[in-house]
């Protein structure tokens, strides 16, 4: 941490002072009840949280992606659900904010940036999910409206969110005839399916939406027609480091807990801390997610430096920070032995909440894919 | 109304405080360090009087090492206009500290001077009101409230029977409670803000006064390990085993 500046320092105590405060007490409850509380989104809005790496000119606060990774990281350490679900809405709000022509940015992003307005994104089908390139939903021009048909799924906050940034096909042309759209919740024709019942994840609605001849005013196409894919593509080597920053901080919060448990239980007539058995496995998690946030930070850092190879980099990070966090959390797990099973202890909803962060944003065998894709292309 | 709100650079609240092997004090090495609580709250006091338009200008002051800086800008990214860094690296007490407060006070004219009740890392609980002697100043110390009224500022402070309402004229010095406020979170864009406020660098010298220690610390022990208690199954036992330790 010692390499950060003094802003950044600053920047990620704040975070983690919200999250210690604000977010841990109500983990636990969010996971039982199944809810997203909108009036910490809104807390966070008004902290500039809302739009982290969007521009200042609509209210965003204009930092840096390794700035953004300090703060899902932190945030994290309190509620993984909330901290991940508010980087979807910030990846929704950049994307608005980078690409949507601006008029349409003036209507929108001054909202979103404040968390007046909660975007979900919407990419996924169910027959397009690594291959995203195949999408089906379709958008056509019918005087001055554009009309949807198709359904996605695993949308995150389907039904909790007022706005839905949208990829549809306005074209056959494969990922050329994308386009994207901004649906507000109450438009004709959009619906929603149930709540998917989930390991993890559970404080955020995760459902389908379904778009049957749903009717949006034109001026609501992000960009130009057939852009689409491409303003998904931009947003993901970004949305990667958000994953996995909010991987990394529920491992955090993981061992923080585990630290303090093997202080506190006796075992033999002592703390099990005493036993070498758990002080190795404790090094081994501290070093693990040592090495892991290294990387994390360098992959973000790549990211704003827009390097050649930092594609490669944030799928890296992605991959290995993922991988790492759930195997501290499952460490972390052990450690509690029976009592790490229970509910109370809070460490088995860490263990299923980052279960998920090795399959979304791009598989992580995807991942792999990418790195091999870019070494052979001669960025090693 | 210009207010004057001094700052200290503590160990964080967080940190399970280690005491040196030599017991000359408390292990400060890679210890993370941040703002006094109390001087938050008087930070977030002086915000929200500015909020309130009863106040122009907020100038914080802090007393320490170079990095006690970081501790000026955590307090003009809530919202404080300058500071003013002190820089030395000596233990400074709480009179010397009362001191170089009175000198920047005569340079600064604030009307109002609000402080911590007392740092975390020594509780000493003295600076407000030594420098209310120093300048022969009102003071109201312990605040649970304070408000502005016709040039008079009234101060609801906890004592031990309750709470006790003073009419202070200005200028006076006001040291915070736990209870007068729930200090803010800075905003991200308040943070990058801050980066520009401007600090003034100065040292104890510049203000002609002596901060050589006047106490010595004998030594710094860990408190007693509390030993374990004893578990009872009902009221009728719990009572039978006070009387026998003779505690009813």
């Amino acid at each position: 941490m010692t390499l950060l500046t003094e802003e950044q320092t600053m920047i990620s105590d704040m975070a983690k002072g919200f999250a210690m405060k604000e977010l841990r007490p109500n983990a636990a409850r969010w996971d039982k009840e199944g809810n997203l509380d909108r009036s910490k989104l809104e807390a966070l809005g008004e902290l500039g949280f809302g739009g982290i790496y969007t521009t200042e000119e609509h209210g965003g606060s204009g930092l840096t992606r390794l700035d953004a990774a300090l703060i899902f990281e932190q945030l994290s350490r309190g509620d993984i659900s909330h901290a991940a679900f508010l980087s979807i809405h910030n990846m929704a709000t950049w994307m608005i904010d980078s690409f949507a022509h601006d008029q349409l940015r003036a209507k929108y992003v001054p909202r979103l940036t404040a968390t007046e307005l909660i975007a979900s994104y919407c990419l996924t089908e169910p027959g397009a999910g690594s291959d995203a390139a195949s999408l089906k939903t379709t958008a056509k021009l019918e005087g001055d409206e554009y009309v949807l048909n198709g359904a996605k799924v695993f949308i995150s906050g389907a039904g909790f969110s007022d706005v839905y940034v949208v990829m549809a096909r306005t074209d056959d042309g494969g990922a050329k005839g994308v386009s994207t759209f901004i649906v507000d919740k109450d438009a004709p024709g959009l619906s929603f399916g149930k709540h998917e019942d989930k390991m993890g994840w559970r404080a955020q609605p995760t459902a389908m939406v379904n778009f049957d001849d749903c009717r949006i005013p034109a001026t609501n196409r992000v960009g130009d027609e057939g852009h689409g894919f491409k303003f998904a593509m931009a947003g993901l080597d970004g949305g990667r480091l958000n994953i996995a920053a909010c991987a990394l901080g529920g491992a955090q919060d993981a061992l923080d807990r585990a630290f303090a448990y093997v202080q506190e239980r006796q075992q033999f007539g002592r703390a099990i801390i005493e036993f070498q058995a758990t002080q190795f496995k404790l090094a081994d998690m501290e070093t693990e997610l040592a090495a892991a946030r290294a990387l994390l930070y360098e992959a973000a850092t790549k990211l704003d430096k827009k390097t050649p190879d930092a594609t490669k980099f944030c799928a890296m990070a992605k991959r290995f920070v993922t991988d790492t966090s759930s195997k501290v959390a499952n460490d972390a797990l052990q450690l509690h032995g029976g009592y790490g099973y229970l509910g109370d202890y809070e460490v088995e909803r860490i263990v299923r909440d980052l279960r998920v962060h090795q399959i979304l944003e791009g598989t992580n065998e995807i991942m792999r894919v990418i790195v091999a894709r870019e070494m052979m292309k001669g960025q090693v | 109304m210009k207010v004057l709100v001094p700052v200290k650079r503590v160990i964080d609240y967080n940190v399970k405080v280690r005491v040196k092997s030599d017991q000359s004090g408390v292990d400060l090495a890679n210890v993370k360090m941040s703002m006094n609580p109390f001087d938050e709250i008087s930070v977030e006091e002086a915000v929200r009087l500015k909020e309130k338009g009863a106040v122009e200008e907020i100038v914080v002051v802090s007393i320490g090492p170079q990095q006690a800086q970081e501790t000026l800008r955590t307090a003009l990214a809530m919202g404080a206009d300058r500071g003013i860094l002190i820089k030395t690296d000596d233990n400074v007490e709480p009179l010397a500290v009362a001191k170089i407060l009175e000198k920047v006070i005569g340079e600064e004219s604030p009307e109002l001077v609000i402080l911590g009740k007392q740092a975390i890392d020594d509780d000493s609980n003295q600076t407000g009101q030594m420098l209310a002697a120093l300048l022969d100043w009102p003071q109201g110390t312990f605040a649970s409230e304070v408000i502005l009224e016709d040039g008079k500022i009234n101060v609801t402070r906890e004592i031990d029977g309750g709470l006790q309402t003073l009419s202070l004229q200005t200028p006076a010095i006001v040291t915070t409670d736990l209870r007068l406020n729930e200090p803010r979170y800075a905003s991200l864009p308040n943070i990058m803000k801050a980066k520009k406020k401007p600090i003034d660098e100065k040292s104890p010298g510049d203000y002609g006064v002596d901060t050589a220690a006047r106490l010595s610390v004998v030594k710094v022990t860990e408190p007693p390990v509390r030993e374990a208690g004893e578990k009872v199954e009902d009221v009728s036992e719990l009572v039978t085993k006070l009387k026998a330790k003779g505690a009813i």
